[in-house]
């Protein structure tokens, strides 16, 4: 067996996090006023989770991006792409500058995770519900091939509207999966409406358990908590482990937290700066 | 488009009781003024296209007109099987419509490209397909669905496209082509959001002493066979265009009637996506210039065939 080396010993650097989640934060809201694209709200919401992965979870090096032992990290609500593009870029995939083309005529940076174009991006997404079975086949070929990385997949709420989902759900309970993780970004708000209003995905914890799964609730926006909990798969329990998140939609910036506007609307100049200052960045 | 479809259906809502709305939460507002006057008949459905357009074919089979929506993939390719089955085979009368077809929504990147719709849905027996060329043709296409007893899809671009007809059009009929400007030398079919290319081509052909006829063929299915025949035989070039893989599509669809039909095409020319995902970023009109879809390239290439 091929078996990655990681350090598991290794206790979060709570403070570094949060400097860090603040600093991504900005990057995304940069981003988001330059190109004045939408989906900036869902990017906000899961940048704790983001930052728990890339800065203290996931066995990757940037440098080597096809390493077949790298653990897979895969941003299932392909919406928030500013928040991967920003990560990837902060954490060296790519030069820093090519965020400056996020949107623009004839770049890579399209408004969702491309396929087979970005060192980094493990699998196209955007059209929600296809991450949880892509990485349950990532996860058996690591089995097939005797390779023990870990799978972890970033589901929205909404998403956990799609019966793909659920089919994938079931699938790695049954497979006994247990080095996937999947953290469902659990904002409470979708595109257009409430979640709990639109499909009742409440209790969603138990849902998880019932489909066979190690499922825990969990602070989405505790950033150590998450790289805990993430960091300690596989987790001995013999089944993949869900992690509800919960959330707040637009998390970091007063004016957009919890307000769905920010799910389409794009920050002015204006708003950029006291961004940043809630953020205690410059 | 998609405003103008809003605004219809709220319409439509008002004159027929068995209007009832489906929608895969996009649209944040649009559809304020009809959940305001029938919010029993408005499904904000969720991110599950499958079963939206199982609902919508139960609806249809017990006496509703539902009417299903999101972006065209999610409403096409992600939901097929429910097409095919659940509506189509039942002949049930859903009225399918798509946001942000072709690649209308090209920024977002291929997830949200739409260029293969056209192809699967055409082949699905017992289903109409419709192409607006305009926010006036949407209006027309939607009322038109709402009066059959069948599937129809309606394939729309997104919102702010140049508007072509002057105003309503009051004898749009499902299978009848609109001719937009009369020529004598070319003819261009046009389907969909492409229209204001073709009118662009057309001037710049004039400008170069070419007469060209434009027409909006919205019906991509059934084919309006008589405009067909006309143009073959009239004009010394026949050309199809359509933000559309050229597998399939509407220029694939004329060329199997030329076949079928035995007709002699003087030339013919077909203007569509090719046989590639479009992974670069960038707006519509871009993707459109990589692909040579603008106007004055549909016309530089038709002068270069005629030459
Ligand atoms: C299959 C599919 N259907 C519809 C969409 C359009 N869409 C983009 S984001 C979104 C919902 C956003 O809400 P949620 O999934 O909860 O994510 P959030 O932004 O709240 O984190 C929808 C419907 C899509 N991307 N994919």
């Amino acid at each position: 067996m091929n078996v990655a080396v990681r350090n598991t010993a290794a206790k979060p650097d709570v403070a570094a996090l949060k400097a860090q989640a603040a600093k991504l934060r900005g990057k995304i809201i940069e981003m988001s006023h330059k190109a004045q694209a939408a989906h900036l709200a869902s990017s906000l919401s899961c940048a704790d989770a983001m930052t728990a992965a890339y800065w203290h979870v996931l066995n990757i090096d940037p440098k080597n991006p096809t390493d077949p032992l790298r653990d897979r990290f895969i941003l299932s609500k392909g919406h928030a792409a500013a928040a991967l593009f920003a990560t990837l870029a902060m954490k060296g995939y790519f030069p820093i500058e090519e965020l400056d083309t996020y949107c623009q005529d004839g770049g890579r940076l399209a408004e969702h995770p491309p396929a087979n174009l970005l060192p980094g991006v493990e699998a196209a997404t955007g059209s929600l519900g296809h991450g949880l079975p892509l990485g349950c086949g990532m996860a058996l070929a690591g089995r097939i091939k005797g390779e023990n990385y870990r799978v972890f997949a970033l589901l929205s709420d909404g998403e956990n509207n799609e019966g793909s989902v659920w089919e994938a759900a079931m699938f790695a309970a049954a497979q006994k999966l247990e080095n996937v993780c999947v953290v469902v970004d659990y904002n409470k708000w979708q595109a257009t409406a409430r979640s709990n209003e639109t499909l009742m995905l409440a209790p969603l914890r138990d849902k998880w358990a019932a489909f066979g799964w190690d499922a825990h609730e969990i602070d989405g926006h505790d950033v150590g908590a998450l790289a805990e909990a993430m960091q300690n798969i596989p987790n001995g329990s013999g089944k993949p482990v869900a992690l509800i998140a919960h959330t707040v939609k637009g998390k970091g910036v007063s004016f957009m937290e919890d307000d769905n506007n920010w799910h389409y609307r794009a920050p002015t100049a204006e708003e950029v700066v006291k961004s940043f200052k809630e953020l205690g960045l410059s | 488009m998609r405003n103008a479809f809003a605004d219809e259906l709220t319409k439509l809502g008002n004159e027929d009781s068995r209007v009832v709305m489906l929608s895969g939460d996009i649209g944040n507002r649009l559809f304020d003024k009809f959940k305001d006057k029938h919010p029993s008949r408005f499904f904000n459905c969720g991110v599950a296209e499958a079963n939206m357009m199982g609902v919508a074919a139960g609806m249809a089979m017990n006496g509703l007109r539902p009417v299903a929506y999101t972006i065209t993939p999610f409403v096409t390719t992600r939901c097929l099987e429910q097409i095919r089955t659940d509506v189509c085979y039942h002949e049930a009368p859903v009225t399918i419509v798509a946001v942000g077809a072709g690649l209308a929504y090209s920024g977002l990147g291929p997830t949200h490209h739409a260029c293969e719709d056209i192809s699967f849905l055409r082949s699905i027996p017992n289903m109409v397909v419709i192409c607006p060329g305009d926010a006036f043709e949407v209006r027309g296409a939607l009322r038109a669905a709402m009066q059959q007893d069948r599937p129809v899809y309606i394939r729309m671009g997104k919102k702010g496209e140049p508007v072509v007809h002057k105003g309503p059009i009051v004898d749009f009929k499902i299978g009848k082509a609109i001719t937009i400007e009369e020529g004598s030398d070319v003819c261009l079919l046009s389907t969909g959001n492409m229209l204001p290319e073709a009118i662009e081509a057309a001037h710049r052909l004039k400008e170069k002493g070419i007469s060209a006829e434009v027409v909006s063929f919205h019906t991509v299915k059934p084919l309006d066979e008589d405009k067909l025949k006309q143009a073959f035989s009239r004009f010394k070039l026949v050309a199809t265009i359509e933000e559309h893989s050229l597998i399939g599509g509407f220029g694939a669809a004329v060329s199997e009637w030329l076949v079928d039909s035995e007709t002699q095409a003087k030339k013919f020319l077909r203007f569509g996506t090719p046989d590639a995902f479009f992974k670069k970023s960038g707006e519509q009109e871009y993707a459109r210039e990589v692909l040579g879809l603008t106007g004055h390239q549909i016309a530089d290439k038709i002068i270069h065939a005629l030459s």
